[in-house]
């Protein structure tokens, strides 16, 4: 860490938000590639089944046109071959392959790529394909297919702590199900892909993706090429939220168009292709036993999750994980199994397990406060839990204490009367409900590259990604600290393949991660840089390292008497450049301890009393997630995310026709993601506390941490406005009737 | 998208030939709700006469009658002084539709035309009456939370989503339309149609008729005006459920109401049995209670669609409650 801390946590502004608000930052479609050619996907209209017959002659005869693409002509990526194993380690199962035969696996999945010179010829060519199916009866309606759950593969999904049937014997036992629904990314950034074959054996492939790394060894493996050979170029990415964690249709259809043609080719999805063509959050059924004595306190928990995956691959993101961290209590059992159904694989959304997992936890923990009579937080505060209590090891920082006082106060907790239905305002009934939120702070091996120009600029470079959040101003903010040079004269490059790897942009992993990653090279530049110091004939040459200080791009002693720039250093000793590569990971002593980020979520809500329009009026989220580096980019994480956590419990859902096994909420009109008069004030309370054990720039992860416990903490305001209680999401008006 | 043909004439005649020359020819308004059924493929016509440079802008008032040219935009009236003293009403019902972005471009024809949200319409995979005649409805037994109580027949149960069209019915509206065969005056009323056997019309325009104007009368309704429309979000979603409420008061006493409710049928619903019953009423909340029940009689509900029995009759009571002035929002 530099000397003289004065970047990290202040509330910079975005170093490439003029970029992006003039049109400059390019993303993936964008790209200006000679000899260009567009292809559009057609959709199928079948969820199971096989495809007959299609005919394209109508197609193949449109203006513009190409090329059509089908499994009947498409050049086989080799690495599908003889594989009923993934090449994808982090799902279970077989990938889905793109145009690889004619087997139907999903309502939507790509049967033909449409190839023109222009996106528009491109389109409508697409719409004339024509395809026949031999339909099977598909089966899509996870709660009539619960006999077909089957154990996860991956991931521990039974889990058992002291006595499983503890809560039998307490003088107090709640059971409840929840239901979580169908949630879609819906990044305003469609997924696209753009494929430059360079001779059979290399291609660079333009992409929007949380992690260059992984599509270039996804695209290498599909391929049989050298990893080397294959270029991922992700600079700006137009929102994720975990969708862009995996390659995609678009990726391998560009990539299997553009070799047919021979010809770059440019994939972009229609708005209604992002609904399923990509993963989602997938549905889960949840069941709560609470056990506790009359003081509130838990003698036994088992939380038990059901979830959809698609009938090819396991996507798995255990809900029950969180159960087994967050409080203080024996007996705790969790079981987590997945229905296979004929969807799409979901994928990563957002607090994976834990947005869905703290929705029932936490309403159940508040349905328990009102059969014991205990205000609702000081349940939670009696089940406070000062060590891990499943591995017994101490936090590392656990400041949730802070989070519950704090965000109390400024919400004004106290005035809540505990009696639903008691608060009025006018026409409306006003509730109070506030949930925990936790989630899991990890370090993942990175790497940085740190240059130090001769002009005194420093360009800092990993392999990450920045998918909007501000990664980029923060890791400048850390280079700048570390090696004293000003944030103008940093620049942090990201999101290309060929740049040292680190780990993409999910997990809330990234400031951990790669800050820590920045943060060693910009230590290990400096000491080389003293190493030539010590080389040369400045008057810094005798000065013992213990008393250099960094500042205003120079190194300096501590006193600030004698110093000498960066500049002139590597000019003095006729440098271009130094630069160092640094492989950065966790501390053994780290693994001692219990790592999490944490949350407390206080809501206000108003429900008409006549035509159960739902407001929510205040949010205060209180968070501990060790250092904010920059309280500006923070805050915005938050608000996105208590966003998202509104979105969950009012707005967002996606429909399934099971008649049919289509998707029949697939466009923002009907999608609703939440507007700015759903989105009310939203106050957000850093405990901004260093956690120097997980990281050495004292950062745990702030991406996923606000969204989870906002959706219970609505659906437990609701209540205590209304006295319904809603546990299937979203709480829509008529779920009110 | 197909291929198509794009003209922008300056006059209505030339604009109306252009349309009756091709079976498949289509005015184009705003173009918010045609186009995005171009890309969708629902409607392929293979040539767009663009009508928007027509004089058909503006509002004016003559006598009795506001008259708004079918080119005003929907931001335009909302925001017209005319409009906002005599006919809050309307103003309120725009404001409660679509966007800013989509208001500034939606034109009075192009909203009174907009076609049905129903998601099997907007599917060209999926089975719908009233895309393509004969494959059957698809909601009827599919997803049907959106869909109508009121009205519907077993070829079609889809709503007609259009705010303004509430209020327009509520005021007693005119649609003034000119075509090959001349000029001709349409009440409201009967602009819209059921979809009985055939849901593939809309309404009774024909093809080739251009809307010119809306005309409304001045009524002494506009003290005692209010649009409660129930929705998913706060802003920017179809209605559930929506109520236009208008009263002629005296004192505390109804001398005549106007009730029109969206989002139940595939026309804007008038409720003319609950106005019968509200006339010479007192304000009270009981009143209201069974005017909404009279208004719900014949109500019929479908799988997902149950809580609009119960979630109109509320909305009915709460818009006459804040139109009368008897409860606040
Ligand atoms: C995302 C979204 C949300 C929306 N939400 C709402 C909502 O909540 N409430 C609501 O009420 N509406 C809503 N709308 C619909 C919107 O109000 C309509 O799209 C708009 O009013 C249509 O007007 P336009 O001028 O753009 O019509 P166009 O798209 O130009 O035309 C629509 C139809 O009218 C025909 N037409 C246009 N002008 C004339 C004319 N003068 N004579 C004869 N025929 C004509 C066209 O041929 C076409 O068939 C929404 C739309 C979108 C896209």
């Amino acid at each position: 860490m530099g000397d003289d801390i004065k970047m990290a946590g202040q509330p910079l502004s975005r170093v490439d938000g003029k970029l992006k608000v003039t049109g400059a930052a390019k993303y993936a479609a964008e790209y200006i590639i000679p000899n260009l050619a567009y292809g559009v996907l057609a959709s199928g209209a079948i969820a199971r089944g096989r495809i007959k017959s299609i005919d394209t002659a109508a197609a193949e005869k449109a203006p513009g046109v190409i090329a059509i693409i089908t499994h009947l002509n498409a050049p086989k990526p080799p690495g599908y071959f003889g594989g009923k194993e993934s090449s994808d380690p982090r799902t279970e199962g077989g990938e889905y392959r793109v145009f690889y035969n004619d087997v139907i696996l999903y309502s939507g999945q790509p049967v033909a790529l449409a190839i023109a010179d222009t996106f528009e010829r491109a389109r409508y060519a697409a719409s004339l394909v024509k395809v026949q199916y031999v339909k099977e009866p598909p089966q899509t309606d996870m709660l009539s297919n619960m006999d077909k759950a089957v154990v996860p593969k991956e991931s521990d999904p039974d889990y058992n702590r002291g006595d499983k049937n503890a809560f039998d014997n307490a003088a107090f036992t709640f059971e409840q199900e929840y239901q979580t629904q169908l949630q879609v990314h819906n990044p305003m950034e469609p997924h696209a892909a753009i494929a430059v074959w360079e001779g059979a054996d290399a291609i660079t492939v333009y992409n929007k993706t949380q992690s260059s790394p992984i599509a270039q060894e996804d695209i290498a493996k599909a391929w049989k090429l050298q990893k080397e050979n294959v270029h991922i170029v992700s600079k700006f990415v137009g929102g994720a939220f975990g969708g862009a964690s995996r390659v995609w249709p678009e990726e391998m259809a560009a990539t299997i168009g553009a070799k047919k043609i021979g010809r770059p080719l440019k994939v972009v999805f229609n708005r209604d292709q992002l609904f399923n063509m990509v993963g989602y959050r997938p549905q889960s059924l949840q069941k709560i036993k609470l056990g506790a004595d009359k003081d509130g306190k838990l003698i036994g928990i088992h939380h038990e999750a059901y979830g959809n995956t698609s009938t090819y691959e396991q996507f798995t993101a255990n809900m029950t994980s969180l159960t087994q961290a967050l409080y203080a209590c024996d007996n705790v059992s969790t079981l987590y199994r997945l229905v296979p159904l004929d969807v799409s694989t979901p994928c990563w959304t957002r607090a994976p397990g834990e947005a869905p997992g703290s929705f029932a936890l936490e309403s159940a923990l508040d349905e328990l406060s009102y059969t014991l009579k205990i205000d609702p937080l000081e349940l939670r505060k009696r089940n406070y839990a000062a060590q891990n209590p499943d591995t017994k090891q101490p936090w590392s920082t656990k400041f949730l204490n802070e989070c519950y006082e704090r965000g109390a106060a400024q919400f004004g907790w106290e005035k809540r009367n505990p009696q639903p239905r008691s608060t009025t305002n006018g026409n409306w009934l006003i509730g109070y409900g506030m949930a925990t939120g936790i989630y899991g702070a990890w370090r993942a091996p990175s790497s940085a590259r740190a240059v130090l120009n001769s002009d005194g600029t420093l360009v800092v470079q990993s392999a990450t990604a920045d998918v909007g959040v501000g990664t980029a101003t923060i890791m400048s903010q850390i280079a700048a600290d570390a090696t004293g040079i000003p944030v103008e004269k940093i620049k942090f490059e990201l999101g290309d393949s060929r740049l040292p790897p680190a780990i993409g942009q999910f997990g809330s992993l990234t400031t951990t991660s790669v800050g820590s990653a920045v943060n060693d090279a910009c230590v290990a530049l400096r000491q080389k840089a003293i190493e030539y110091l010590k080389k040369s004939q400045s008057s810094l040459q005798n000065t013992p390292v213990e008393n250099f200080a960094f500042g205003d791009g120079k190194i300096k002693t501590k006193d600030d008497a004698v110093s000498i720039s960066y500049a002139d250093l590597l000019q003095q000793q006729h440098l271009p450049s130094i630069e160092v590569t640094v492989d950065s990971k966790g501390s053994e002593e780290a693994d001692k301890y219990s790592s999490y980020s944490y949350n407390a979520t206080f809501v206000e809500v108003g429900v008409h009393a006549l035509t159960n329009q739902l407001k929510v009026n205040r949010v205060v989220s209180a968070i501990d997630a060790g250092k904010i580096m920059n309280k500006k980019t923070a805050r915005s994480q938050v608000y996105g995310s208590v966003t998202w956590g509104i979105g969950m419990a009012l707005t967002e859902e996606s429909v399934i026709d099971d008649r049919y096994g289509r998707w029949m909420v697939k466009d923002l009109a009907d999608y609703h993601v939440p507007v700015n008069a759903d989105i009310p004030a939203i106050e957000v309370l850093f405990i901004d506390k260093s956690d120097d054990i997980l990281t050495p720039i004292g950062a745990k992860g702030l991406g996923e941490i606000g969204i989870v416990g906002v959706a219970a903490a609505i659906a437990n305001a609701v209540y205590h406005a209304t006295g319904k209680r809603v546990r299937d999401l979203p709480i829509t008006p008529d779920k009110l009737v | 998208m197909n291929l198509f043909q794009y003209v922008r004439p300056a006059e209505q005649k030339t604009a109306i030939a252009a349309v009756a020359a091709e079976p498949t020819a289509r005015f184009l308004g705003g173009g918010t709700n045609l186009l995005d059924l171009m890309k969708r493929h629902i409607m392929q016509p293979e040539k767009l006469v663009d009508v928007t440079r027509l004089p058909l802008k503006g509002i004016t008032q003559q006598g009795n009658i506001i008259r708004i040219g079918a080119l005003t935009r929907n931001t335009e009236i909302a925001e017209d002084k005319t409009i906002l003293q005599n006919l809050p009403l309307l103003a309120m019902a725009i404001n409660a539709g679509a966007s800013a972005q989509i208001r500034n471009m939606a034109t009075t024809g192009g909203n009174l035309l907009q076609r049905t949200r129903c998601p099997y319409f907007y599917d060209t995979a999926m089975p719908c009456n009233k895309r393509e005649p004969g494959t059957g409805c698809g909601a009827l037994e599919g997803f049907n939370r959106m869909h109508a109580i009121f009205g519907f027949s077993d070829k079609c149960i889809a709503v007609n989503p259009s705010d303004m069209n509430v209020a327009l019915r509520a005021l007693d509206a005119t649609v003034v339309v000119n075509g090959p065969k001349g000029e001709r005056k349409i009440p409201i009323a009967d602009f819209h149609r059921l979809p009985g056997d055939t849901p593939e019309k809309d309404t009774n325009l024909d093809k080739n008729e251009l809307i010119t104007a809306v005309t409304i009368p001045i009524s002494p309704f506009s003290k005692n005006a209010y649009y409660l429309k129930v929705r998913d979000r706060n802003s920017y979603a179809f209605a559930l459920v929506s109520v236009a409420a208008a009263l002629n008061m005296d004192g505390n006493t109804i001398k005549e109401a106007r009730l029109a409710m969206g989002g139940v049928a595939h026309k804007p619903w008038r409720l003319t049995d609950a106005e019968t019953f509200l006339k010479s009423k007192t304000a009270t909340e009981e009143n209201f209670q069974q005017a909404a029940q009279i208004a719900f009689q014949g109500a019929k509900a479908f799988k997902h669609n149950q809580y609009k029995l119960k979630l109109g009759p509320n909305t009915i009571v709460q818009a006459l409650s804040v139109a009368s002035g008897l409860k606040s929002v």
